[in-house]
């Protein structure tokens, strides 16, 4: 279970992304909702959705939404995790969010993340909202019926709480050191 | 014909995938029973020459050949006809490596 559940502050953290710059989550305060999501190059249901969570930034850019990804595997165990495959990866697919690379996994570990991806909805006032998945179908977007994430970010955008607030994230399990 | 299925556990649709593997070789008549093996650690990944879970092998033969060798405990990403990646073989990627091992064993 992650440390921190809906309702809960989110952590501050600082770390480096993939355009060289170091990026902070207070540096998205005025954002009216930021998604952290744990996620990796080289795990499949990481991949699977990573076109979905493009589109959302896309979609939702507009409405004051920024969505932060981090990777926090051991890339001593798991290579293509690397910083350097990162940056490759993240301008393959053309990430339309900042990509940032948690080496010392403190990030992952203070939230409590344990799969790739792993979302953690957070409203203005860096309250959580919403931890869990995207939505409830990694193998094909056509077959998506709940789309977790987006219903989340509705509900947050017009102020209520999500009618679901937590769901159990799929995906590989965070590559621990 | 000798079908293995070897899988991780931590990853989350290996049973989706055996079952798809079964659906496929009933539909096939492919008679026998799938040989499942659980992979456990690094060593025995690397033992069983495992890139990833889920992975079908028919008579050793991989039904998607990887491209690297890099033998780990981890989920493995399959491409599928439309290009876009999944954690499980489709079952028409795990049925056209059946009929094909199946072709190549009759010529």
């Amino acid at each position: 279970m992650a440390n921190l559940q809906p309702g809960d502050k989110a952590v501050p953290f600082e770390l480096p992304g993939v355009d060289d710059r170091r990026h902070a989550l207070e540096d998205y305060a005025d954002k009216e909702a930021v998604a952290v999501v744990f996620t990796c190059n080289h795990c499949p249901y990481a991949r699977a959705w990573e076109n979905r969570l493009i589109e959302i930034q896309s979609d939702y850019a507009a409405r004051g939404v920024q969505l932060v990804a981090i990777s926090a595997n051991d890339a001593k165990r798991y290579p293509d995790d690397s910083f350097h495959k990162m940056r490759e990866r993240s301008e393959e697919k053309g990430f339309n969010f900042p990509y940032l690379y948690d080496e010392s996994q403190e990030v992952a570990r203070d939230y409590g993340a344990q799969r790739t991806p792993e979302i953690f909805l957070f409203d203005k006032g860096s309250t959580l909202r919403y931890h869990g998945t995207v939505d409830d179908n990694y193998d094909d977007p056509a077959a998506v019926r709940v789309h977790y994430l987006r219903e989340a970010l509705e509900a947050v955008l017009a102020g209520t709480e999500p009618s679901t607030a937590q769901t159990t994230p799929v995906g590989c399990t965070i590559k621990w050191r | 014909m000798r079908v293995s299925f070897l899988y991780y556990e931590d990853c989350p649709s290996h049973d989706v995938a055996l079952e798809r593997l079964r659906e496929v070789m009933d539909e096939e008549d492919i008679p026998g029973v799938v040989e499942v093996v659980k992979v456990e650690t690094e060593e025995q990944a690397r033992e069983l020459h495992f890139v990833g879970s889920p992975t079908i092998r028919v008579d050793g033969q991989d039904i998607d050949p990887p491209d690297d060798s890099h033998y780990a405990l981890t989920c493995r990403a399959y491409r599928l006809s439309d290009d876009r990646i999944s954690p499980l073989p489709s079952k028409d990627m795990i049925r056209w490596a059946v009929r094909s091992l199946a072709r190549s064993q009759t010529c």
